[in-house]
């Protein structure tokens, strides 16, 4: 516990400093406060751009910071002197992984806000939100293990999370995409958002979620088994 | 006085190539060790098989009477380790960096700022460690792997690359270590660094330990390279082997007045080195 609690203040000393990883966190959120204000069309769906952006958040920030940060202190060796020090890894994605998360979290309270989702609105928003961000956490921490340095991890994150978060997108636009993207969490993440308030959530997209989190976990944890954290 | 490090046969590949071969070593309670070789010559692979952090292909080390390959949580806690590629958070200040350390530890705020203290980084305790020059680094390095005042130190090349004041801070550092008890095993290719530092020292060629001893006993085992030098009156020096020729040549040079001064010159570690293994040791 202190372990992770070390990890996690590290992080949050960093905050300010990481200009990578914070931009992650205010990117989206910044851009949904601006386009929401600034941009009005006719008979453009409400809140568009809180539905467009917060998926393209969750697909994007936590898996880009976790990728960054694990390989970051993997090709810096910070990472070894950690396991040196006693920290097991399953401590160490802990810490990092509830940082980001938290942040995240943070985000995701921007775009509620602006979003004015309330009550039952808001909670299945959050809910919803925040499985998408373990998720992409889990994909982010996959790459970062497999990667020895921070160039290599970005040459991995960046397609992976083009596809996450680029998909549900193009999906509005092409109904073939939009058949092919089904199976992602983030296309499910997308319509159960585009839903609230209209449509209740499928049972389908549950499954396929919990089918990507199982996934997630099988791959992770072969991973993991493989490679470790050194 | 007990053994802290001992090392029996150990040997390590990797792939084909041979890096280790049939290692032994003892060192004793508050001794400075210096393993001594040329770069490639395997002592990083040697410091990080002694600290569990390589297993070795056969042999045993044990620390404190520890297997290495099974150190718990607090055996690894009373060893402290400095290598050149442990990296520090070069975002965060000196003391966030240990913070985190001390966090782990469940040390405190005060135990950081003592922790700078000791390596004389004080002043630096808000700059960023990636500001830091790297004799800084070196002493933030070390601060951190003094910090759970361990019994054991195990020092990769403390001062290499260090201009000689930093390095000079890093000895006066290392010496005061020995002086509060501890154990320290450090690696160098400088031997002036480990004649002054080492009780004892280990050359290390080729995987092997080819000499074995105190500084001045291993110069004295290769005493038949005593060389007399002279100075002569007209500014030129000779150099000759010190034994009975020389004394009917000196007597001649001194009988016709030529000579200014005379000395015998010890083998330094050194030469000792090169004569040993037909290599030179600065890299
Ligand atoms: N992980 C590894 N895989 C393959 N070869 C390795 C590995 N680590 C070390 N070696 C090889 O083992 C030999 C000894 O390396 P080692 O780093 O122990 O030398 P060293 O004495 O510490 O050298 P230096 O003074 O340059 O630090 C070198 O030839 C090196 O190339
Ligand atoms: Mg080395």
């Amino acid at each position: 516990m202190k372990n992770t609690w070390a990890v996690f203040m590290k992080q949050v000393n960093e905050t300010f400093k990481n200009k990578t990883i914070l931009i992650q966190f205010l990117m989206f959120p910044m851009l949904v406060i601006v386009m929401e204000n600034a941009v009005q069309i006719d008979n453009m769906p409400e809140h568009f751009f809180v539905k467009l952006f917060s998926v393209m958040f969750v697909g994007m920030a936590p898996l880009t910071c976790m990728s960054s940060i694990i390989s970051e202190e993997r090709e810096k060796n910070t990472l070894k002197v950690l396991m040196m020090s006693n920290v097991r890894p399953v401590e160490y994605l802990l810490g990092v992984g509830s940082y980001v998360f938290l942040m995240c979290t943070a985000g995701t309270l921007v775009f509620a806000v602006v979003g004015e989702y309330r009550g039952k609105e808001l909670a299945v928003f959050t809910a919803v939100m925040s499985a998408g961000i373990v998720l992409s956490e889990l994909t982010g921490a996959m790459i970062g293990i497999f990667s020895r340095s921070q160039m290599t991890a970005a040459s991995v994150t960046v397609p992976v999370m083009m596809v996450f978060s680029f998909l549900p997108m193009l999906s509005m636009f092409n109904e073939s995409i939009k058949k092919a993207a089904a199976i992602i969490y983030s296309q499910q993440l997308s319509e159960m958002i585009n839903g609230i308030g209209t449509t209740d959530i499928s049972a389908k997209s549950v499954v396929i979620l919990l089918v990507n989190f199982a996934a997630a976990d099988v791959v992770f944890a072969a991973a993991y088994k493989r490679k470790g954290l050194e | 006085m007990s053994i802290m490090i001992k090392a029996e046969g150990i040997s390590k590949s990797f792939g084909e190539k041979r890096v280790l071969e049939s290692i032994g070593l003892e060192i004793g309670s508050g001794e400075i060790f210096g393993l001594l070789g040329p770069s490639g010559a395997g002592k990083t692979t040697l410091i990080k098989i002694l600290t569990g952090q390589l297993l070795q292909d056969g042999g045993s080390a044990e620390i404190n009477g520890n297997d290495s390959r099974r150190l718990t949580g607090d055996e690894r806690r009373r060893i402290g380790i400095t290598m050149d590629d442990f990296g520090i958070y070069e975002r965060l200040s000196c003391a966030d960096n240990l913070k985190i350390f001390a966090r782990i530890y469940g040390m405190t705020q005060k135990d950081v700022l003592d922790a700078l203290e000791k390596v004389g980084l004080s002043e630096a305790q808000k700059t960023t460690a990636g500001k830091l020059s790297k004799g800084m680094k070196g002493r933030l390095k070390l601060a951190r792997a003094f910090m759970t005042a361990p019994d054991i130190l195990f020092l990769d090349e403390p001062a290499s690359g260090l201009d000689p004041v930093s390095a000079n801070e890093i000895h006066r550092l290392i010496l005061s270590e020995k002086a509060r008890g501890k154990t320290v095993f450090l690696t160098t290719h400088t031997m002036a660094e480990a004649e002054k530092l080492c009780d004892n020292i280990a050359l290390l060629c080729d995987g092997r330990i080819v000499e074995y001893g105190s500084p001045a006993e291993i110069c004295r085992r290769y005493d038949h390279q005593r060389m007399l030098k002279i100075n002569l009156r007209d500014g030129r020096d000779i150099v000759i082997p010190h034994n009975k020729e020389a004394a009917v040549k000196v007597a001649s040079l001194i009988e016709e007045g030529k000579t200014e001064t005379i000395h015998t010159t010890e083998p330094d570690l050194e030469t000792v080195f090169t004569e040993i293994t037909g290599k030179e040791l600065s890299a």
